[in-house]
């Protein structure tokens, strides 16, 4: 009831994670020479930085769907608009260093743009455009949640209206018109904050503050559904008449959440994008948010722990067939998914768990 | 008319108009039972695509009244509480609580707020939270999303938790899961939960079904000692258990088709000719 946030383990596990983040990547990145068994190469920190955003959004998802039962098909859509968000600010910091030694970015010379659109107004701001990341989703996730929670639509017909939000998102992305450099995206990043992107120092920088991000998400989380707040989430979950006849208004809840829920994964998208390169409308594609739901549910649902794990597994999973059967991986990702809900209904996380208890 | 008393009358209606502006849009006017009747039913009619549900229903519930309503199946008894409790807005008619509160102006939370509660017929009870935590979360308390992110329980609301738990027998199962508990004891669970809503009035769709002749003896008892604190109005097919509470001389309802057939003893609605006959074919 009121225990602790994390109780003892809890704590260790937490600060034994903070640093290997803080600590043991940099450790094994830039100080462990090369040719030692135990340097991190440059392209773990780099995958282990990309997983970590994944992660924060499978931690989102598991809020609003491992918790509160509503199953999003469109988280993918805050997750791109928060790498916008991030991609517009860099690509202004390309300044007269792109191809066409133009103030403008590239894609707008090319087509022949005079001055910048209207949206791109703050984008020479970084604190301007940081708030942005923030609050475009953040207000879109709102609105979007406001009817749809207000007009009680649920379950499937919720997930599917989700999924065609960041299906239309996409195409209006994929036009040249919007902006935002069409299907191409924004890609081509010289440096953040003044500083050079791809040095190995700012790739260390940029995973370890994924890595803290998602830490100071976790314990959020965990303080929220430890709540009774959080209690009233599995309720509504559980038997949402029951907490309407109990004199809670859904509407309240289920909107807080799902708007909480949004801007944790933009915030993921604005982390993920300096690290990748690039950000395109393929973002938004409906298979991109589904495969947040499937770490989620391959992790375990409802246990926070279990959609960070998932992430993981899954990415991490990819990564390796990708290069060794890399015809086969979305054969794997579906039978892995099969398997979970027929043979793993608590995830990766409740197989430990059963194993646990029953020892 | 004096030109003081109209002067009077319109300073009144002016105050009356400033109070009503000031009220705030959630939380509802206190419920007023001077007049001693909890709930007013009036001519309420209800048709799903042309089949009438409730036809022209009136119902007058008095405060502190254990009233039993029965009937045969599709008499609309879960409809009226659809449309006592918000679920369902009927075509017309009026429904009161107290003498002034318009139910039908209200949203289903804000029904709850003011003091109505419901059970379902089938029990519905948070499954995968502790007994404990379903009582919680029914507790009597501020409904709003800040308030329960910050929300730490006090002792008084402890040992008010307690006691509802020493009175639905659950005190052994707190801790447990309650979608591990019996169905008889989901049933007392979630009368429970409506007992820490502490609400004036409460509407009991089949309280006994499923439970055990024991369990059954135990809930009549449990009712009857809420009579009086509360009004309530059960909703039960089995007639052992609406003797058990009436007591021999509280009203019975019986209603078919959507309105009110007859009403009295149970013994005068059992000889009622209607009623034999509606209950027994013709």
């Amino acid at each position: 009831m009121t225990s602790s946030l994390l109780g003892a383990r809890g704590w260790a596990a937490l600060i034994a994670a903070s640093l290997t983040v803080v600590v043991l990547i940099p450790l094994l990145n830039l100080a462990v020479p090369a040719e030692n068994l135990f340097h991190l190469s440059d392209f773990y920190v780099g995958l282990i930085g990309k997983i970590l955003c994944y992660a924060i959004c499978a931690l989102a998802m598991d809020l609003i769907w491992g918790y509160t039962g509503i199953l999003s098909l469109g988280h993918g859509l805050f997750f791109a608009l928060g790498g916008y968000g991030m991609g517009m600010y860099l690509m202004r910091q390309i300044g007269l260093e792109g191809n066409y030694k133009s103030e403008l970015p590239d894609f707008m010379v090319f087509l022949n743009w005079k001055e910048l659109p209207w949206h791109w107004a703050l984008s020479d701001s970084f604190v301007a455009q940081m708030l942005l990341v923030v609050a475009v989703p953040g207000l879109l996730a709102f609105v979007f949640g406001f009817f749809a929670f207000r007009s009680r639509i649920k379950g499937v017909y919720f997930s599917i209206i989700t999924q065609a939000l960041t299906f239309a998102a996409m195409l209006l992305f994929f036009r040249n018109e919007t902006g935002f450099g069409g299907n191409n995206g924004f890609t081509d990043f010289k440096r953040i904050l003044e500083v050079p992107l791809g040095t190995p120092g700012m790739r260390v920088a940029l995973c370890v503050t994924s890595g803290l991000v998602l830490i100071g998400f976790f314990v959020m989380a965990r303080a929220i559904v430890q709540s009774k707040y959080g209690r009233v989430l599995q309720a509504i979950r559980d038997a949402e008449t029951r907490v309407m006849f109990t004199g809670y208004n859904p509407v309240a809840y289920k909107l807080s959440i799902w708007t909480l829920s949004a801007v944790m994964c933009a915030v993921a998208g604005a982390l993920y994008v300096p690290q990748v390169g690039i950000i395109n409308p393929g973002e938004m594609s409906p298979a991109a948010s589904i495969e947040i739901a499937i770490w989620a549910a391959v992790g375990g649902r409802a246990t926070l722990i279990g959609p960070i794990v998932g992430a993981f597994f899954v990415n991490g999973a990819k990564s390796w067939f990708t290069v060794a059967f890399p015809e086969y991986w979305l054969f794997f990702l579906g039978a892995l998914f099969i398997a979970v809900t027929l043979f793993l209904p608590h995830g990766i996380v409740g197989l430990f768990r059963r194993r646990g208890r029953s020892e | 008319m004096t030109p003081d008393l109209m002067e009077a009358g319109a300073k009144a209606l002016a105050e009356h108009r400033a109070r009503e502006a000031a009220r705030p849009r959630f939380v509802s006017e206190e419920p007023y039972f001077g007049q001693g009747v909890a709930l007013y039913v009036e001519d309420i009619t209800v048709s799903f695509d042309g089949f009438r549900a409730l036809n022209a229903l009136s119902l007058t519930i008095d405060v502190g009244e254990l009233r039993c309503i029965i009937g045969p199946n599709g008499a609309g008894k879960t409809t009226m509480m659809d449309c006592i409790t918000g679920k369902t807005r009927p075509d017309s008619g009026t429904v009161f609580f107290g003498s002034n509160v318009d139910l039908l102006r209200l949203s289903e939370p804000q029904i709850a707020q003011i003091g109505v509660g419901r059970k379902f017929q089938k029990p519905t009870v948070y499954e995968q939270l502790t007994v404990f935590e379903n009582l919680e979360l029914a507790l009597k308390a501020d409904r709003r999303v800040r308030a329960a992110l910050f929300h730490r329980l006090t002792g008084a609301q402890r040992d008010r938790i307690d006691e509802v738990l020493l009175l639905i027998h659950l005190k052994d199962e707190a801790r447990r899961t309650a979608g591990l508990l019996s169905h008889g004891q989901k049933q007392w669970l979630e009368i429970g939960m409506l007992l820490m809503q502490d609400p004036r009035l409460l509407l009991l769709d089949e309280p006994v079904a499923g439970m055990t002749d024991e369990e059954t003896e135990r809930t009549a008892e449990l009712f009857l000692s809420l009579e009086g604190k509360h009004s309530l109005v059960v909703v039960e097919h089995d007639m052992k258990f609406v003797d058990q509470l009436t007591e021999g001389r509280k009203k019975v309802t019986v209603l078919h088709e959507g309105s009110v057939l007859a009403e009295g003893l149970l013994s005068e609605v059992q000889n009622n000719e209607k009623v034999v006959e509606v209950y027994l074919g013709r």
